[in-house]
C-alpha cells in the first residue's frame, strides 16, 4: 500500500478509480477474465463515464459472473444461459439512455446462445458485447466449447474434431458495426479497443481470447497464454483520443488512419506490416480466414462502420426513457377510447 | 332446376307450425381462404343491429387456404352467447364437408346449399333450399376473378330472406365492414346480396320455422373479440414495451395493439412512439426482453400461447426469483406444435401456476368477457409492478379470437401504480436501500431502476442465491429466508388479486366454480338445470389465482361444487386439491370438456344432471 498522503486521483467527473471497482473476484488466480475486468474499470474511469448510466448484463458461466467484479455502482443483471442478448435488448427498449455493457463467454454465445447472438448482431443493438473466449466450459469443469479449434485438446488429451465458430466472422457477416478481437494479456490494445467501443454507437462485438488457467492452458490448447502470445498477429497499432482531449496531442509515428467515433472521440490506427482497411467488411472476413488457416490469432479492430442506424433509432421511439414516461404520455385520453368504441358499435 | 325441394317429413324436434323467433344458430361451412369471413360478419352484424343478442365463432383449421372452416352465429333472445351444440340453419358451401355437415344436423334444421351438391338426397327430415350460386353470381360480378369472393354475399341475401332479416341493416353492416375506403367493393357485394335476396323472394318457399325480428337488446353495445379488448386494455394501461413471437391464437392480440398504438401512442409534437413493439426471434427472447424491460422500469408485456409458455419457462422462473414485473398474455389453445393449434382449451392452468424449476408460484388473472379483458389488463400491469413478479393474463382462443357482444369499455380512472421504486431523491433521504428487504411486511422490497443518478442506486440482479442486499450468497439461512419471504409475498397477493364474482342462491345445495370463457356456457347451463331439472345452483366465477378465501367459503357453503374445466385433467380442480383441506376437497366434483370446440351449456348440464343422478 502506498504510504504517501496525496489525495486520491479523480477523473473528469470527480470520481476515484475505487468508484469503478466491484466486489472481489471469485475467479481463479490468473484467469484472463480478471484482466478484462481490470481493463473495464480503467476504461470507464479514464473516460469519466457516469457509473449509474451503465447497465451490466451477462448470461451464465465464469465470464458472466464477472460483472459483479467491476463497476459496483452500476446496475447488473446476471441472467439466463445464452440469453443476455434478449436481456440487453429489453433493457435498452426500456431505457435507451443506458450504456449497455454485456459480458459473455464462448459457451454462452457460441453454443446455447448462438441464435440470440445472431439476432442481436442483425439488429445492431447499441451495446458493448464482450466475449471472454477461452474455448472451454469453465464453470462445468472443462468441456469443449464451440470456439475450440480443430485438433486442440482437452486437459485429458481428448482432441476436438469439429470446426470452431469464429464469433468475429459471424458478427461481421450479419451486421455488427464494430468488430474487434483482442487478447486478455494485451493490456494496451484491449484498453484502446474498449474505449473505442464505449465511444461507438451501435453493436460492438469484442472477442477477447481470455485463457482459462485451470482447464485450457496446456500444450494442446490453442487458447492458452503461450499459444496466443506466440501466434498473435496484430493488424495495426491503436491509439484512442477521447472527445474531451485535444486531438492534436500525441500524434503517433508512421502511416495513420483516423476514425472519428460517435461521441467525438478519435481512434488512430497506425499501420504495421500489412495494408488493412477496417471499413472493408469483406477484407476483414478474408483476413480472418487467412489467419485461421495459418493458426494465427488476428487481433485489432477488424471492422468499424460509424454510419449505420442502430436498433433503437430504427424504432423511432421518443428520446426519453420509455420506462419513466409519465401517465399523461402513456395513457391516451378518453376521447381515444370513445372513438374506438364508436367504431365497434 | 331451381325449384324448392320440400322435405316430406315434418320436423319433430321443434313444435311444428310455430315460428322460432330470435333463437337459432346459423352455421356457414366454407373452405378457408374463400373470403367468406366478410359475408359471415355481415350476417352477424345484421342480427346485432336488429337488436338481437349474437355471438360469432370461427372454427378454422391450421392452414391458410383450402381446408374446411365453419363460422357459427348464434342469435338468442335470451342473451345466451356460448356455443350452441345444435345447428338450426346450415349454409353448406363446402363440397368436402357438406355430406357430413348435413348428416350431423338435428331433425328440422334448414339447409341452404349450392345446388349441384344435391344435398337434398341425403335426408328427408330437413328443410332444403338449393341455390344456383354460379348462375346468380355471373350477372352481378362481371369480373371472373372476384366471383369466388362475391358469391358468399349471395348466401347473405338468401338467408336474409329466409330469416326475414332487415335488408337495410344488412346493407349498413356491409358498408361498415368494408369501410369508406372500399366503397366500390361494398357496392359490388351489396349487389350480390340483393341478387340473392331477390332470387329467394321469387323462387323459394319458406318451410322452416326460424325467423328474426327486431328487438332491443343490443343498444349501445359493441362487438369485439377478446384479443382486441386485451390490446386496448394494454394501450390504456400504459404499456411501453411489447415483445412477442407470432403464435396462434395470440398473434392478433399484438397485431391489433400495433394498429391502435400507431393511432394513439405517438407524441403529437415529434411523431415519435411512446412505446416499442419488437417481434423477437422466439419466445425465449420475447420473454427475456419483456422481463428485462420490466427490470429497467418499463411496463412490459408479451403475448403467447401454451407452447410459447413452455419455452419461456426458465426465464419466468428467474423472473419469480429476481422479482421482475411483466404481464404475460396466454391465449390458451389445444396441444403442442401441430396438435389442434386453432382449437380452444384451458390447458395451461396447472402449468402456469407452478411454471419453472424450484419452488415457484405465479399469479394468474382470468377475465371472462371482453369487458374484463379490457379492465383487468390495467389491474394486471399494476399488480405486476406492485408485487414485482410476472403475471399471467389467461384467456383462450374462444374468448380471444371470437366475436362477442360487450358493453362499451369504461375509461380507466384509477391512476397507474408503478409500485415500489426509489428515486435518487428517495435514496438521498434514506441513505441507501436493501433490494430484497421486507420493509413493509408485504414481502415486497423496494427497487431502483438502472439509470437512477445516485451512487447508492445500483444493485446486482441474479437468481435465488442472494441475500436481502442482493449480494451473492449460498448460505442456507439466506436462501431459506428469501424463500419464506417469497412465499409470504404470494400469501399477500391472495388478498389483492381480483376477487371472484359470486352468485349465491338461497335454495342451492350445489355450486359451480368456473373461470374465463366457461362463464358463458355455465350461465346458460344454470338456467337449463333450473328449467329442466328444477336444480338451483350457486356460482362462483374465479377471476384469479392465488385463490382467495371466498372460494373456500363458497365450497364450504355447498354440498357439492362442480368445477368446470376446459381440459382433460381437470386442472382448476387439481389446483384446488393442492391447496385445500380434505373436507373441502371431498365436496369438489369435476365437469370437463376437451374436444377443442368452445364449451357449450348442454355438455355441462348433461354432466351435472348425470352426476346428480338425474
Amino acid at each position: 500500500m502506498s504510504t504517501t498522503m496525496n489525495p486520491p486521483k479523480k477523473n473528469r467527473i470527480g470520481l476515484e478509480v475505487l468508484n469503478y471497482k466491484g466486489s472481489k473476484t471469485t475467479l481463479c488466480a490468473g484467469c484472463g477474465h480478471n484482466s478484462i475486468s481490470e481493463r473495464i474499470v480503467e476504461c470507464f474511469y479514464d473516460l469519466g463515464v457516469e457509473p449509474w448510466r451503465v447497465a451490466k448484463l451477462s448470461g451464465i458461466g465464469c465470464s458472466s459472473k464477472s460483472p459483479a467484479y467491476f463497476l459496483g455502482q452500476s446496475h447488473g443483471f446476471n441472467s439466463v444461459h445464452g440469453r443476455m442478448p434478449a436481456v440487453a435488448t429489453g433493457t435498452l427498449l426500456a431505457n435507451r439512455n443506458l450504456l449497455a455493457l454485456g459480458v459473455t463467454g464462448d459457451g454462452d454465445t457460441a453454443s446455447i446462445g448462438l441464435g440470440q447472438f445472431m439476432h442481436l448482431v442483425r439488429r445492431n443493438v447499441p451495446m458493448i458485447y464482450i466475449i471472454e473466449d477461452n474455448g472451454v466450459y469453465g464453470l462445468t469443469k472443462g468441456q469443449f466449447s464451440a470456439t475450440a479449434d480443430i485438433g486442440s485438446t482437452l486437459k485429458t488429451g481428448a482432441p476436438n474434431q469439429l470446426p470452431p465458430f469464429d464469433c468475429c466472422a459471424l458478427a461481421l457477416k450479419w451486421g455488427a458495426t464494430f468488430v474487434a478481437r483482442s487478447f486478455s494479456g494485451d493490456k494496451k490494445q484491449l484498453q484502446t479497443l474498449l474505449k473505442a467501443a464505449i465511444a461507438h454507437k451501435g453493436l460492438c462485438v469484442v472477442d477477447v481470447i481470455s485463457p482459462c488457467v485451470t482447464f485450457n492452458d496446456h500444450d494442446g490448447s490453442t487458447k492458452s497464454y503461450s499459444y496466443v502470445k506466440d501466434h498473435e498477429e496484430a493488424l495495426h497499432e491503436l491509439d484512442f483520443v477521447p472527445f474531451f482531449e485535444d486531438i492534436a496531442v500525441e500524434i503517433p509515428e508512421g502511416e495513420v488512419t483516423d476514425v472519428e467515433l460517435h461521441d467525438g472521440s478519435h481512434l488512430r490506427i497506425r499501420k504495421l506490416e500489412r495494408e488493412y482497411n477496417p471499413t472493408d467488411r469483406l477484407a476483414a472476413l478474408a483476413a480472418l480466414e487467412e489467419a485461421a488457416a495459418k493458426g494465427e490469432v488476428l487481433t485489432g479492430l477488424l471492422f468499424v462502420n460509424t454510419n449505420s442506424p442502430d436498433f433503437i433509432e430504427q424504432l423511432n421511439v421518443v428520446e426519453e426513457p420509455l420506462a419513466t414516461l409519465p401517465q399523461s404520455r402513456i395513457r391516451p385520453p378518453k376521447a381515444a377510447l370513445d372513438e374506438v368504441m364508436e367504431e365497434l358499435r | 332446376m331451381s325449384t324448392l325441394e320440400v322435405s316430406p317429413v315434418e320436423p319433430v324436434s321443434r313444435p311444428s307450425g310455430q315460428p322460432v323467433m330470435n333463437d337459432f344458430s346459423i352455421q356457414v361451412a366454407t373452405v378457408n381462404g374463400s373470403g367468406s369471413q366478410t359475408a359471415n360478419n355481415v350476417l352477424m352484424r345484421t342480427l346485432f343491429q336488429m337488436g338481437i343478442p349474437v355471438s360469432g365463432k370461427n372454427m378454422f383449421p391450421s392452414n391458410i387456404a383450402g381446408l374446411p372452416t365453419w363460422f357459427t352465429i348464434r342469435a338468442s333472445k335470451h342473451g345466451y352467447t356460448s356455443r350452441r351444440k345444435e345447428i338450426d340453419f346450415l349454409v353448406a358451401m363446402n363440397p368436402e364437408t357438406a355430406r357430413e355437415d348435413v348428416l350431423n344436423l338435428e331433425t328440422g334444421a334448414a339447409v341452404v346449399y349450392d345446388e349441384p351438391l344435391q344435398l337434398n338426397k341425403l335426408r328427408t327430415d330437413l328443410h332444403f333450399y338449393p341455390v344456383p350460386f354460379d348462375k346468380l353470381v355471373g350477372p352481378v360480378c362481371p369480373e371472373a376473378k372476384l366471383r369466388k369472393l362475391v358469391r358468399n354475399m349471395i348466401y347473405d341475401g338468401v338467408v336474409g330472406w329466409l330469416l326475414s332479416l332487415d335488408m337495410e341493416e344488412l346493407r349498413k353492416a356491409l358498408v361498415k365492414q368494408f369501410g369508406k375506403r372500399k366503397a366500390k367493393a361494398a357496392d359490388l357485394n351489396w349487389g350480390a346480396a340483393q341478387a340473392g335476396y331477390d332470387w329467394a323472394v321469387k323462387t323459394l318457399t319458406k318451410t322452416d320455422p326460424f325467423r328474426a325480428e327486431r328487438m332491443n337488446a343490443t343498444a349501445g353495445k359493441v362487438i369485439i373479440d377478446g384479443n382486441s379488448a386485451c390490446a386496448l386494455g394494454a394501450m390504456f394501461a400504459g404499456v411501453t414495451v411489447v415483445t412477442w413471437y407470432p403464435i396462434t391464437p395470440s398473434s392478433s392480440l399484438v397485431e391489433t395493439l400495433m394498429g391502435y398504438m400507431k393511432r394513439f401512442r405517438h407524441d403529437p409534437q415529434t411523431g415519435k412512439a411512446t412505446y416499442a413493439i419488437v417481434q423477437a426471434e422466439d419466445e425465449i427472447a420475447s420473454i427475456g426482453m419483456a422481463l428485462s424491460a420490466g427490470w429497467a422500469g418499463a411496463r412490459s408485456m408479451t403475448a403467447t400461447a401454451g407452447p410459447g409458455i413452455s419455452l419461456m419457462s426458465e426465464f419466468i422462473g428467474l423472473g419469480y426469483y429476481a422479482e421482475l414485473p411483466a404481464v404475460i398474455f396466454d391465449v390458451e389453445r389445444v396441444g403442442p406444435s401441430t396438435g389442434l393449434p386453432t382449437r380452444t382449451a384451458q390447458g395451461d392452468v396447472l402449468k402456469n401456476a407452478l411454471l419453472s424449476h424450484g419452488d415457484t408460484r405465479h399469479p394468474m388473472f382470468f377475465p371472462s368477457s371482453p369487458e374484463e379483458c379490457f379492465s383487468m389488463v390495467s389491474d394486471a400491469f399494476d399488480f405486476a409492478e406492485r408485487f414485482q413478479t410476472p403475471v399471467f393474463f389467461m384467456t383462450d382462443l374462444d374468448l380471444g379470437m371470437n366475436n362477442w357482444m360487450a358493453d362499451p369499455f369504461p375509461y380507466p380512472e384509477k391512476p397507474i401504480d408503478r409500485g415500489k421504486v426509489l428515486s435518487a431523491e428517495d435514496l438521498d433521504r434514506l441513505g441507501g436501500f436493501a433490494r430484497y428487504k421486507d420493509v413493509d411486511g408485504d414481502g415486497v422490497g423496494y427497487r431502483t431502476l438502472p439509470g437512477t443518478n445516485h451512487h447508492a442506486a445500483a444493485y446486482f440482479t441474479r437468481g435465488s442465491g442472494h441475500n436481502e442486499k442482493a449480494q451473492y450468497t449460498e448460505r442456507e439461512d439466506d436462501y431459506v429466508n428469501n424463500m419464506d419471504r417469497l412465499a409470504h409475498k404470494f400469501e399477500v397477493m391472495r388478498r389483492h388479486v381480483p376477487a371472484p364474482v359470486i352468485d349465491l342462491r338461497e335454495k342451492a345445495h350445489i355450486g359451480f366454480v368456473a373461470a374465463g370463457s366457461s362463464d358463458y356456457a355455465v350461465r346458460e347451463s344454470r338456467d337449463q338445470l333450473r328449467a329442466e331439472y328444477g336444480i338451483e345452483t350457486s356460482y362462483l366465477r374465479l377471476r384469479a389465482y392465488p385463490f382467495t378465501d371466498e372460494l373456500k367459503e363458497f365450497i364450504a357453503q355447498h354440498d357439492r361444487v362442480y368445477v368446470v374445466d376446459q381440459n382433460r385433467d381437470a386442472q382448476f380442480h387439481k389446483l384446488m386439491r393442492l391447496e385445500f383441506e380434505v373436507d373441502l376437497i371431498a365436496k369438489l366434483r369435476s365437469v370437463r370438456y376437451y374436444g377443442g370446440l368452445p364449451l357449450d351449456a348442454r355438455t355441462i348440464t348433461d354432466e351435472v344432471a348425470s352426476q346428480e343422478g338425474r
